[in-house]
C-alpha cells in the first residue's frame, strides 16, 4: 500500500523541514509526502491522488490567492474521506472555530509541534495498514 | 401742598373794636405764618430732591452692565438710612429656606455677628420673618413691647425700637427683606415707607440682574470649558488612533518575524539530530585517531553553535510573543505566573524596545530577585503591560539626566521582587529626575502626562493603576526624591486575579 500525505504551504522551505523531520519514515517507505505551494496546486494534487491512498492533508491557512480556509470545503467536496489538519500562526479562537466548522480535523499552531504531528500521522498510518 | 390757614372772620371782628396795634399784630402773624410755610415747603422740596437724586444714583449703579451686588445693596442701605433718618438698616436675602444678613449699616460688631449667625425663617418672631410670612410691608412700633417679637436679644444689642420691613418680591415670592430700625420709638412716615418700597423694588431688579449676569458668566465659563474638553478629546482620539495603528503594525511585524523564526528554530533543532546521526555513522567508518579526533571536535563545535542558535531563537521567539501579547486587545486569561520570570521578561522587552527606538540608548540594569517569590495567579498580559510601562518610564527618567550636564550621572534601573507570604512585592527603581510633588498628586489621572505632546499618551500610569488595583486587588504606590530617584512599589496578593474577580472588580 502506498500511503500519501499532502502538505500545503506557500513557504518552499516547509518541504525540506518535513523531509528531514520524517526522513526515517520516508526512507523506510512507511508513507510518501507531496508538497503544494498553493491551495490551487493542492487541489490538483488531490485530484491526481485519486488512485492512491491519501491519508492526510496538512494545510497552512494564510496563503496568497486561495487561503487554507477556502481550500478546506473544496478539498472536502472532492475527498470527504480524507482528514484535513490546518496549520496556522494565528491560533485565535475565531480561526479555530471557522476551521472546525468547515470540516477540519484539527488545528495546529506554528511553530509546529512535530511530536504531536507524528502521533497524528502514526494514527492514520496504523488505521490504513 | 396745603393752603396756609387764615384766621376766621369772628376773630377779625373782635380785633376791629380795638385800636391800631391789633392791625399790625395781625400782619406780623400772617408774615410769620408765611415764613414758616416757606420753610416747610423748602424743606419738603429739599427732601424730595434728595430722594430723587438718591434714586437716580442707585438707578445709575444698576444700569452698569457688570456690577457688584454687595456694593449696590450697601449703597441702598446707606441711602435709605440717611433719608429716613434711622439708625441701623440692613438687607436680608433668601438662601435656601433661610434669610441671611447681606448688607448693613450703623450696627455694632456684636449685632453683625448675631445676624451673620442667625438663620431667619418665615415666622412672626422676627421682623424679617414676619415680612417673609406676610409678604407685605410690616411696621413694628416698638420691638420691646411687641408681644410676638421674639428676637428681643437682637433688638437689645443695638437698642432697636421702631422697625420697618419691606419685602423684596420676585413673581410675588419674597427673596429678601429690606429692614430699617430706630433706636427710639417713632413710627415711619408715609414718605419714608414709600421711599423704602422704591428701594426694595430696585433691589429686586439689582438682584435679578446680578443673577442673570452670574448665569451668563457661568454659561460662558462652561462653554469655554467644553471647548477645551473638546480639543482635549480630539487630541486623545488622534493619540488613540495612532496607538491602535501602532498596535496593528506591531502585531503584523511580529507575525512576519515569527514565520522565519520558526524555520530557524525548527532547522537548528533538526540539525542537532542530524549531527547525532552523522556521528553514529562515522563511528562505523575506519579512520585514524587523529581524523576521528578532528571529526569529534568539529561536530562538537557544530552542535554547540546550533545550541546557541536555538537558545537565541527561543529568546527572539519570546520577544515576538510579547510583542503580540502587548499589541493584542482583550485581557486574556488568568493563570499562575512566575513573578521573577515575568519581571525579567519585561526588563528585556523594555530594554530592547528602548534600544530599537533610540540609537545609543544604554542603562545599567540591576536585578534583586527573591528566589522564594514563586508564582501568582494573574493576567500575565496585563501585568507585563504594567511592568513595561513602569520600566519604560524609568528608562526615560534615568536618561533625562544627561551625563554631560550632570557630570558622571550613570542611568540605572533596578528591579526587585520579594516574597511577603500571602502577597508578593515588585519594586522598579530608577535614579532619574524624580517626581515633583504637584506631578505626584496627579500622575495616576487618565491622560496626565509630563512628556512633550506626542511622546506620551498620559494613559500608562492610569491604566497601570487600574490593572493593579481594580483587576488584581493589589496596590501601587510611589516613593520619590526630586533629582535623586523614583521607586514604584507594586504589591499583589497571591490569588490576585481570583480575589479581584470574586470582588467583581475584574
Amino acid at each position: 500500500m502506498n500511503l500519501l500525505i499532502l502538505v500545503v504551504d506557500d513557504e518552499p522551505d516547509v518541504e525540506q523541514l518535513f523531509r528531514q523531520q520524517f526522513r526515517r519514515d520516508l526512507r523506510a517507505g512507511r508513507f510518501a509526502i507531496e508538497f503544494a505551494q498553493s491551495a490551487a496546486a493542492a487541489l490538483e494534487n488531490i485530484a491526481a491522488a485519486k488512485d492512491r491512498s491519501l491519508i492526510l492533508v496538512l494545510s497552512d491557512i494564510n496563503m496568497p490567492g486561495m487561503s487554507g480556509l477556502e481550500l478546506l470545503p473544496r478539498a472536502k467536496a472532492v475527498r470527504p474521506d480524507v482528514p484535513i489538519i490546518m496549520i496556522t500562526a494565528y491560533g485565535d479562537p475565531e480561526t479555530r472555530r471557522k476551521a472546525l466548522e468547515q470540516g477540519a480535523e484539527a488545528l495546529l499552531t506554528k511553530p509546529i509541534d512535530f511530536g504531536s504531528l507524528r502521533d497524528e500521522i502514526n494514527l492514520r498510518v496504523g488505521n490504513a495498514a | 401742598m396745603t393752603q396756609p390757614k387764615l384766621p376766621k372772620p369772628r376773630a377779625t371782628k373782635s380785633i376791629r373794636r380795638r385800636d391800631k396795634p391789633p392791625q399790625s399784630t395781625k400782619t406780623s402773624a400772617r408774615l410769620n405764618n408765611i415764613n414758616l410755610e416757606i420753610d416747610r415747603l423748602t424743606s419738603e422740596l429739599d427732601e424730595a430732591l434728595e430722594q430723587q437724586s438718591a434714586t437716580a444714583e442707585i438707578l445709575e449703579a444698576l444700569s452698569r452692565s457688570s456690577f457688584d451686588l454687595s456694593a449696590i445693596l450697601q449703597m441702598m442701605v446707606r441711602t435709605a438710612g440717611r433719608l429716613c433718618k434711622t439708625g441701623p438698616a440692613g438687607i436680608f436675602l433668601l438662601e435656601g429656606d433661610v434669610y441671611k444678613y447681606r448688607a448693613g449699616l450703623n450696627v455694632t460688631e456684636t449685632y453683625r455677628q448675631h445676624e451673620n449667625q442667625a438663620a431667619i425663617r418665615a415666622g412672626r418672631g422676627t421682623l424679617v420673618g414676619r415680612v417673609a410670612m406676610e409678604r407685605r410691608l410690616v411696621q413694628i412700633i416698638d420691638a420691646l413691647k411687641d408681644i410676638e417679637y421674639e428676637d428681643k436679644e437682637a433688638a437689645r444689642i443695638d437698642n432697636l425700637r421702631s422697625m420697618l420691613g419691606v419685602p423684596l418680591l420676585r413673581d410675588g415670592k419674597p427673596i429678601g427683606v429690606f429692614a430699617l430700625a430706630r433706636t427710639h420709638v417713632e413710627p415711619f412716615t408715609e414718605t419714608q415707607i414709600k421711599l423704602v418700597s422704591t428701594f426694595a423694588d430696585q433691589a429686586v431688579i439689582a438682584i435679578e440682574s446680578a443673577r442673570l449676569f452670574d448665569e451668563v458668566q457661568a454659561r460662558t465659563r462652561e462653554l469655554a470649558k467644553s471647548l477645551d474638553d473638546l480639543h482635549l478629546a480630539q487630541d486623545r482620539l488622534i493619540q488613540t488612533e495612532k496607538l491602535a495603528s501602532l498596535g496593528q503594525l506591531t502585531a503584523g511585524i511580529a507575525h512576519e518575524i515569527k514565520n522565519p523564526l520558526n524555520f530557524v528554530n525548527n532547522f537548528s533543532s533538526l540539525s542537532v539530530e542530524l549531527i547525532d546521526e552523522l556521528q553514529e555513522i562515522l563511528c562505523g567508518v575506519a579512520v585514524d585517531d587523529k581524523t576521528r579526533g578532528q571529526i569529534a571536535e568539529l561536530s562538537d563545535m557544530l552542535r554547540g553553535n546550533l545550541d546557541k542558535v536555538m537558545q537565541h531563537g527561543k529568546r527572539a521567539d519570546s520577544i515576538v510573543k510579547n510583542m503580540l501579547l502587548h499589541s493584542r486587545q482583550g485581557s486574556g486569561e488568568r493563570q499562575p505566573v512566575d513573578i521573577n520570570a515575568i519581571v525579567e521578561e519585561s526588563l528585556n522587552l523594555a530594554f530592547h524596545g528602548a534600544r530599537a527606538e533610540k540609537q545609543g540608548f544604554n542603562i545599567t540594569l540591576e536585578r534583586s530577585f527573591d528566589s522564594t517569590v514563586g508564582k501568582v495567579d494573574l493576567f500575565p498580559q496585563e501585568i507585563t503591560r504594567v511592568l513595561l510601562n513602569l520600566i519604560s518610564n524609568g528608562f526615560y527618567a534615568a536618561n533625562q539626566d544627561k551625563p554631560e550636564a550632570n557630570g558622571g550621572h550613570e542611568p540605572k534601573l533596578s528591579a526587585a521582587t520579594k516574597n511577603l507570604g500571602d502577597r508578593v512585592e515588585i519594586r522598579i527603581r530608577d535614579n532619574g529626575t524624580g517626581i515633583p510633588p504637584e506631578v505626584k498628586e496627579k500622575m495616576f489621572n487618565p491622560f496626565f502626562t509630563t512628556k512633550p505632546a506626542g511622546e506620551g499618551t498620559g494613559l500608562g500610569l492610569s491604566l497601570s493603576h487600574d490593572i493593579i488595583v481594580k483587576q488584581h486587588a493589589g496596590s501601587i504606590d510611589v516613593d520619590t526624591q526630586p533629582g535623586e530617584f523614583t521607586e514604584f512599589r507594586i504589591v499583589l496578593p497571591r490569588g490576585a486575579a481570583a480575589i479581584a474577580k470574586a470582588g467583581g472588580g475584574a
